[in-house]
C-alpha cells in the first residue's frame, strides 16, 4: 500500500529556514485571498478620488508647489492606507489560526511557534507593502503629470521610508492584538477602534486639552510622514488661544514630534508590540 | 533514552488542569513499540486534552509528554520531528490547493525538494484525492478535508502517529479506507496512537487499548488481556459456519474444547463461545474448529466484549 515508504531520514529544516517556508505559503494565501483584493480596490478607489477631485477642483493647497502637493495628497491620506493594511493582513493573522483551525494543521509539526509567527508576520507585511508601494506609485504619477519628474522633492523619499516603517508598527500592533484574541472579529475589531479612533482621540485629549505632548502615542509619531513634507517643519509646540466671549479663552495646544522622536516611537511601538504578541501566542492553548 | 529505535510516547504524571476542572489528571502511560494503541474514554474524559499536550497544542500543567524520550515542551523540534498527527480536524488555509499544503508540511517536515512532488502525488492517490490535487481546498467537504489530512501523516514516513478520531466526518467508505491505511502503517515499524469513541474501530484496527475517564488512566493492556481481565475471565468470538450445525456437537463437542467456558448456539448457522486466555487460545481455537470439519466461514472477536468492559469500566468511575 504505502508507496510513500521510504528509508530516508528527514533532516527537518533550520528555523530560519521554516520562516522563509512559512512566509513563502502565508503570503500565497494573502494574494490570493479576497480581502487582498478588496485592499487593492479601496486603494485604488482612494487614489481614484484624489485624482479626480485634484483635476476636477484643482485645489489650491494641492497645486501651488510640489511640496504642498505631496503634502496634501500624500500626508493625508497614506496613514490611512497603511492602517487598513495593517488591520486587512494583521487584523487576524494570528486569530484565525485559532478560529479557523489552520493552527492544528501547522502547529502539530516540528516547527517552533515563533517561525510560524514571524513568517505570517513577514508575509503580512509583504502583502501591505504591495498596496502600500502602488499608493506610492500612483501618488508620484499623479506628481509627475502635475510638476514633472523634477518636481519630486527629495522629502519624500523620506516620508516614504517613514511610511513603511510606520506600516511595520502598525502590523505590530495588529498582530499584538491578534494573539491576544481567539476570535477574529474581537481582534479586528480592538484593532480597527484602536488604530483609526482610539490613537487619535488619546492624543487629541492629552495634547489639545491638557496640554501634555502625547509621545506615547503610535499615531502622534507617525506624524513625522506628513511633517516632513512641510516648510518649514512644524514647531514643537503650538500653542492657539481662542477667545470664547465673556473674558474667557479657549487654549488648545497642537504637538508635532521631531523626527527622531517619531523614529523612536514608531521603532519602540514596533519592537515592543511584535515581541508581545509573539509572545502571547508561544503561551496561547488550543483548547 | 533520547533517539532509541523503538519508537516510544510516555506521559509521565500529566496533568492539564482548567483552572479547578482537572482534564488530566497524573497520568503515566508508556507505549513503545510498533502497534497501535486505541485510546478510549467518554467524551471530556482527556482524549484530545492528552494528545494535545503530545503535539504542542497546549502545555501541561505539570508532569511530562516524552515522544523518544524527548520533552515536546522544551524541545518540540526534536521531540516531533518523528512524528505526524491529525487532531480534531484541522484546516488547510482555504486558498491553498491541496498540493500547496502538502508542500508546506513536506517542506517544514525537511523532505528532500527532489520527492516532494512524488511523494505528495502518491499520498493524494492513497487517499483517493488526486483528482482534487490542484483545487482549491476552501471548496473541499470536511470528509475531503480530512483525507488531505490523513494524506499529510504520510508524507515524511514518521514511525509515530497520533491520531485524534480520525475517520470522524468521513463517510462509510472514506471511514473504510481510513482504516485500512492504519492498519497498513502498523506493519512498517510504526507507533500509532488513536483516539476514538468507535470500539468497534478499536477492536478491528487496534493491538492495545488504553482507557482514560475523568483524566485517569483505567487500564492499558492488549484487547484480549482487558476483555479477559474485565469481562469474568472470558474472551468472546463469534463464529459463522457454511451449514446448520448439529447442537449436540456445539455442546458436547466444541463446549468441551481447552479453555472454552461456554458455547452457545444463536442461530443454525451462528455460534457465541466464551474463552479463557489471550491471543495463543483465540488461535488454538480457531484451529480446533477448522479441524472439526464445520464449515467456518468467519470467526471474530466481539466487540461487544471491549464495549462491556468499557461500559464496566466507565461506571466504575462515575
Amino acid at each position: 500500500m504505502n508507496k510513500t515508504e521510504t528509508n530516508s531520514n528527514n533532516k527537518v529544516p533550520s528555523s530560519i529556514a521554516q520562516v522563509g517556508i512559512s512566509m513563502k505559503y502565508t503570503l500565497l494565501e494573502y494574494v490570493r485571498s479576497r480581502r487582498f483584493l478588496i485592499m487593492l480596490i479601496i486603494t485604488l478607489l482612494i487614489a481614484a478620488l484624489l485624482t479626480i477631485i485634484v483635476a476636477w477642483r484643482r485645489p489650491e493647497g494641492f497645486l501651488v508647489s510640489n511640496l504642498g502637493f505631496y503634502s496634501s495628497w500624500w500626508g493625508l491620506s497614506v496613514t490611512f492606507v497603511i492602517i487598513l493594511s495593517g488591520i486587512f493582513f494583521g487584523g487576524d493573522a494570528i486569530s484565525g489560526e485559532f478560529q479557523n483551525r489552520t493552527g492544528y494543521f501547522g502547529i502539530p509539526n516540528p516547527i517552533r511557534r515563533s517561525s510560524i509567527y514571524v513568517g505570517k508576520w513577514i508575509s503580512a507585511f509583504l502583502a501591505a507593502t504591495s498596496i502600500f508601494l502602488l499608493y506610492a506609485v500612483i501618488t508620484i504619477a499623479n506628481g509627475i503629470y502635475y510638476f514633472g519628474s523634477s518636481g519630486l522633492p527629495y522629502q519624500f523619499g523620506y516620508s516614504l521610508l517613514f511610511a513603511w516603517f510606520y506600516l511595520a508598527a502598525v502590523m505590530g500592533v495588529a498582530f499584538f492584538f491578534s494573539s491576544l484574541f481567539k476570535n477574529s472579529t474581537y481582534s479586528i475589531l480592538v484593532t480597527v477602534i484602536l488604530l483609526l479612533f482610539g490613537f487619535n482621540l488619546i492624543s487629541t485629549l492629552f495634547s489639545d486639552l491638557v496640554g501634555i505632548e502625547p509621545w506615547f502615542v503610535l499615531t502622534y509619531g507617525a506624524g513625522i510622514i506628513g511633517n516632513i513634507l512641510n516648510s518649514p517643519y512644524p514647531l514643537p509646540k503650538t500653542v492657539t488661544i481662542t477667545p470664547i466671549g465673556h473674558n474667557r479663552t479657549f487654549t488648545s495646544t497642537v504637538f508635532a514630534a521631531s523626527i527622531p522622536e517619531g523614529l523612536a516611537i514608531i521603532g519602540i511601538y514596533f519592537i515592543v508590540t511584535t515581541i508581545l504578541g509573539l509572545l502571547v501566542f508561544e503561551r496561547k492553548e488550543f483548547t | 533514552m533520547p533517539f532509541s529505535d523503538v519508537p516510544t510516547i510516555e506521559a509521565v504524571k500529566l496533568t492539564k488542569q482548567y483552572g479547578s476542572f482537572v482534564a488530566v489528571s497524573g497520568l503515566n502511560l508508556k507505549i513503545e513499540g510498533a502497534k497501535c494503541v486505541g485510546f478510549l474514554g467518554p467524551n471530556g474524559a482527556g482524549k484530545t486534552t492528552t494528545l494535545k499536550m503530545f503535539t504542542d497544542l497546549i502545555r501541561p500543567s505539570s508532569g511530562d509528554a516524552l515522544i523518544n524520550g524527548i520533552n515536546v515542551h522544551t524541545n518540540k523540534k526534536a521531540a516531533l520531528a518523528s512524528v505526524a498527527a491529525i487532531i480534531e480536524t484541522p484546516e488547510i488555509y482555504p486558498s491553498l490547493t491541496p498540493r500547496e499544503g502538502l508542500s508546506m508540511i513536506a517542506e517544514i517536515r525537511g523532505v528532500p525538494a527532489t520527492e516532494i512532488k512524488k511523494r505528495i502525488e502518491e499520498a493524494v492517490e492513497e487517499v483517493h484525492m488526486s483528482e482534487w490535487l490542484d483545487k482549491r481546498v476552501g471548496r473541499f467537504s470536511k470528509g475531503m478535508k480530512q483525507r488531505i489530512n490523513i494524506a499529510s501523516t504520510l508524507l515524511s514516513s514518521p514511525s509515530i502517529l497520533l491520531l485524534d478520531e480520525p475517520t470522524t466526518g468521513l463517510d462509510p467508505r472514506g471511514m473504510s479506507e481510513v482504516r485500512e491505511i492504519v492498519k497498513s502503517l502498523k506493519g512498517k515499524k510504526r507507533l500509532i496512537f488513536m483516539s476514538s469513541h468507535l470500539l468497534s474501530e478499536v477492536s478491528e484496527i487496534c493491538d492495545e487499548v488504553a482507557m482514560i475517564d475523568h483524566g485517569k488512566l483505567l487500564v492499558y493492556d492488549t484487547i484480549s488481556n482487558v476483555t479477559s481481565k474485565f469481562s469474568g475471565g472470558a474472551n468472546l468470538v463469534e463464529v459463522e459456519l457454511q451449514h446448520p450445525i448439529d447442537p449436540q456437537l456445539v455442546t458436547q463437542r466444541i463446549a468441551k474444547l481447552s479453555n472454552v467456558n461456554s458455547a452457545e448456539q444463536t442461530n443454525d448457522t451462528n455460534l457465541r463461545i466464551r474463552f479463557s486466555g489471550g491471543l495463543d487460545t483465540q488461535e488454538r481455537l480457531l484451529s480446533d474448529l477448522v479441524k472439526m470439519n464445520i464449515g467456518v466461514i468467519s470467526y471474530r472477536p466481539a466487540s461487544s466484549e471491549l464495549e462491556g468492559v468499557y461500559l464496566n469500566l466507565i461506571k466504575e468511575t462515575v
